[in-house]
């Protein structure tokens, strides 16, 4: 038995170490200013978190091989104090590295920083479809109240309020047109329930709740299509909660915004 | 006519005898063992449920025979459900409630617990709750759909879908008994701990398993005191007009909801103040059995005791300071995250020293290959692999890609679910004997093992894959998102691997029931084992140590160097020499 767990171990390690270097499928191809710098956190942790679990492995099954003495020498009996400290530190010191290059990267992500003259796109997560709205030629979200003015078949599903002048010429769109190279501020909303806008080529998460307002911040490099998810579990239709990104030339992005303002 | 009323008398004292004995008992070792069967009864809704859901994502048409096809709208529920019954009525029951209600005061030397009657309806509470939790199955609408983290206002709004009318009324009041039923009986385990160890069973002498019943008994006061608050208020909200976590303005279903000026963070705040201790609650008794376990088939002392009982306090403590790291893309304020991340992180080192000392345990020991072992070794690999990937979703903008993801599913199911089943199996294969007074079958324990082992790997380890890949969890199908539905074939390997496992355990429910009629009769220390519960006849006496009370002389894993006998350990009630 003793060899038969020393194999199962060994096979699932190798198993393991096979399955991540194939790795039949993987991120997509990042499109944003934060994918490379998170790609490359993840490399890293993933090579030093791999390596450490290769090892643990593997000492796991050394200690299963090392045969047991009569004649164990009975210091290391109940412990070894300066071994349990040196470990303990060792691997207090990688994990405080690895630690600090997250915070690193956390304070760094384009998501927390406001940029001047960033595109404004208001997101707005209702079961199950997202609305995405731009303030139009006088840069101002006209008002909105869902209880009293919503109603998605007369084409005013966010409810923005007739009465106020700024929601005039407020365009909402079912896809997520953006510039590419261009900042962009996501002002993020719910109607409903908490839902989460997940664009994994950007990768971008950032929860909608009921509520409250989340500013956070997107810079597009690549023209092209790309998902998005909703990523909260937000009620029947979860799975399908599902809508597109656009990012598209500058010069493209107000030729669509100028034809859809005159709409 | 007289002896009609003898027997009629007899019969009836008789009945009264096996209601005392088996249902209405205050005898800890009997609450034990009921506390073991309704998680066993728990475990099996669970598995089976899990087993409709992989069959739905990736074969959403297909009938289950004598069963039907599964409606989209069960998927949920059944999610709901699965999650609620492993992590509160398996995964945190049997650890503590179970093995810890039967063992604690048997490891400790005392015969009873402090407040026998409290634990005797501390289990009816739990019971109730489980019944009123199954009920929702029943009622219009079915489970509650809404996870079992229900973050309002999908779990707070009737509208908001079904299963968040009745059935999530039923989980409120559930889960609101079960934190009644915990409370009581972690009050009596510090009691116990506290003011019953026998004459000479110091602190620093107790069996780790006590120690990790200890420190987990008080992490439940802390942490169900708050969700029981959470729960009342959430309740409130829906019944009793209060706003704690719905804002104002909301449309659901097109109809205005009447509420103002909640906060949907404030529940996430709650939640996750009780849920992530809920964690250690869960895997620091695991921790324990792992330790004693593995002290005692390697015939060797835990490796570092004292760092051990440190390494369980400070993971008990600093398990309050990090819920936040649930959060890092709710909306909480960034700056948040570098606290939470760091107390995260901090969290990494006691579990590593663990770690270290238990293979340090290992190391050198004249290892014994049972089953008890076996799955304690399969509890140290999956700690490791699990593990692992929690400094990596410690960092917050790794974990904001990752988070709601497969990766993070991958990562608690093995290193809560997972690795918290294995110490449970462990602990069953260890203790049966003297719960039951019968042994398992050895053979059928390593085959169980082994599939087992493979399983859980080959269940869980794709699953990163999947969340690396952005496949966001809680889907009930793939056919919504373009790129998930491109994820179908590695999903269907997942639902074979995950069939082949559930098929597993078949083998340990055959071998339990079997032996617990057909078993080899158990002697009183089969496993050679220190601890004072081995120093009673199998199984153990109603009464327990009775009118002997046992004097503690040693430490509890006194193995001795260099002796092929038998008799290569010291009891720790043997007389001093």
């Amino acid at each position: 038995m003793a060899v038969a767990l020393r194999i199962a171990l060994g096979l699932i390690t190798v198993g393991c170490i096979v399955l991540f270097i194939s790795h039949p499928i993987w991120f997509p191809a990042g499109v944003s200013a934060q994918s490379a710098p998170l790609d490359h956190n993840f490399r890293v942790a993933f090579w030093v978190l791999g390596a450490l679990f290769v090892v643990g492995q593997l000492v796991l099954i050394w200690v299963l091989v090392k045969p047991g003495t009569d004649r164990e020498p009975k210091k290391n009996w109940y412990g070894n104090g300066r071994l349990e400290i040196a470990w303990t530190l060792a691997i207090a010191a990688i994990f405080l590295w690895f630690h600090l290059s997250g915070n690193r990267l956390w304070s760094n992500i384009s998501s927390h920083h406001s940029v001047a003259d960033a595109v404004q796109v208001e997101v707005t997560g209702v079961q199950f479809q997202w609305y995405f709205r731009y303030p139009g030629p006088d840069r101002r979200f006209g008002r909105v109240d869902a209880q009293r003015f919503a109603r998605a078949d007369e084409g005013n599903p966010l409810g923005i309020d007739p009465a106020d002048g700024a929601g005039k010429d407020d365009i909402v769109s079912s896809a997520l047109v953006l510039p590419a190279g261009r900042n962009v501020e996501l002002v993020l909303r719910a109607q409903d329930v908490v839902h989460s806008l997940f664009i994994p080529a950007m990768r971008f998460k950032q929860d909608t709740v009921p509520g409250m307002e989340i500013h956070s911040h997107l810079l597009p490099t690549q023209v092209g299509n790309y998902e998005i998810a909703c990523a909260e579990l937000c009620g029947l239709g979860h799975y399908r909660m599902r809508a597109v990104v656009r990012v598209v030339s500058e010069e493209e992005f107000e030729k669509w915004l100028r034809a859809e303002a005159s709409q | 006519m007289k002896a009609g009323l003898i027997t009629e008398a007899r019969r009836h004292g008789e009945e009264r005898d096996f209601l005392r004995t088996y249902v209405f008992t205050s005898d800890h070792k009997m609450i034990g063992r009921q506390y073991f069967f309704l998680s066993l009864a728990a475990v099996l809704v669970g598995a089976w449920l899990s087993l409709l859901m992989r069959i739905h994502i990736v074969w959403p048409k297909t009938a289950i025979p004598f069963f039907g096809e599964i409606k989209p709208e069960n998927y949920l529920a059944y999610l709901t459900m699965h999650g609620t019954l492993m992590v509160f009525f398996v995964l945190s029951m049997v650890p503590q409630n179970g093995f810890g209600t039967f063992f604690l005061p048997l490891q400790l030397g005392a015969s009873e617990m402090s407040f026998p009657r409290l634990n005797m309806i501390g289990f009816w509470t739990a019971l109730l709750s489980f019944f009123v939790l199954m009920a929702a199955f029943f009622v219009p609408g079915g489970p509650s759909g809404a996870g079992w983290t229900q973050y309002p206002p999908l779990s707070a709004i009737a509208l908001a879908g079904p299963g968040q009318a009745l059935g999530t009324d039923l989980w409120l009041v559930s889960i609101g008994l079960f934190c009644l039923a915990s409370i009581m009986s972690a009050v009596n385990f510090v009691a116990t701990t506290v003011t019953r160890r026998a004459p000479g069973m110091a602190m620093m002498r107790m069996p780790l398993t006590c120690w990790t019943w200890f420190v987990t008994a008080i992490l439940i006061l802390l942490a169900f005191g708050v969700l029981v608050a959470a729960v009342i208020m959430l309740l409130l909200d829906r019944h009793a007009g209060t706003s704690f976590f719905v804002p104002g303005g909301l449309l659901v279903s097109g109809k205005p909801v009447e509420h103002s000026g909640g906060s949907p963070l404030l529940w996430q705040h709650l939640f996750w103040f009780f849920g992530h201790p809920e964690v250690y609650i869960a895997i620091l008794p695991a921790m324990g059995v792992t330790s004693h376990l593995l002290a005692t088939f390697a015939r060797k002392p835990v490796f570092g005791y004292k760092a051990m009982v440190g390494a369980t306090i400070a993971i008990g403590a600093l398990g309050f300071m990090v819920w936040g790291h649930h959060m890092f893309a709710s909306g909480m304020d960034p700056h948040a995250g570098f606290a939470f991340s760091s107390l995260t992180t901090a969290i990494a080192v006691p579990s590593a020293v663990k770690t270290f000392n238990w293979v340090g345990t290992l190391y050198g020991g004249r290892i014994r290959y049972t089953t008890p072992l076996l799955f304690s070794v399969g509890f140290v690999s999956l700690f490791i692999t699990g593990g692992l990937t929690g400094p990596l979703l410690a960092q917050p903008a790794l974990d904001v890609y990752l988070h709601d993801t497969y990766f993070v599913v991958a990562h608690f199911h093995l290193i809560m679910a997972m690795a918290g089943l294995f110490a449970i199996f462990a602990a069953t294969y260890f203790w049966f004997p003297k719960m039951f007074g019968r042994r398992m079958n050895e053979r059928l324990g390593r085959l169980h093992f082994c599939l087992t082992l493979f399983g859980a790997y080959a269940t869980f380890m794709p699953m990163h894959l999947l969340g690396i890949a952005g496949h966001p969890r809680r889907y009930s199908e793939l056919t919504g998102v373009q790129y998930v539905t491109a994820m179908l074939p590695l999903q269907r390997f997942i639902t074979l691997a995950a069939i082949v496992t559930l098929a597993a355990q078949l083998i340990f429910l055959f071998n339990l029931f079997w032996s617990l009629r057909k078993g080899a009769a158990a002697e009183a220390n089969p496993w050679q084992c220190t601890s004072l519960e081995w120093t009673l006849p199998s199984p153990a006496p109603p009464d327990g140590f009775a009118a002997r009370q046992p004097a503690v002389n040693h430490g509890p894993y006194e193995y001795l160097p260099g002796t092929e006998s038998i008799e290569d350990f010291v009891m720790q009630d043997a007389p001093a020499s």
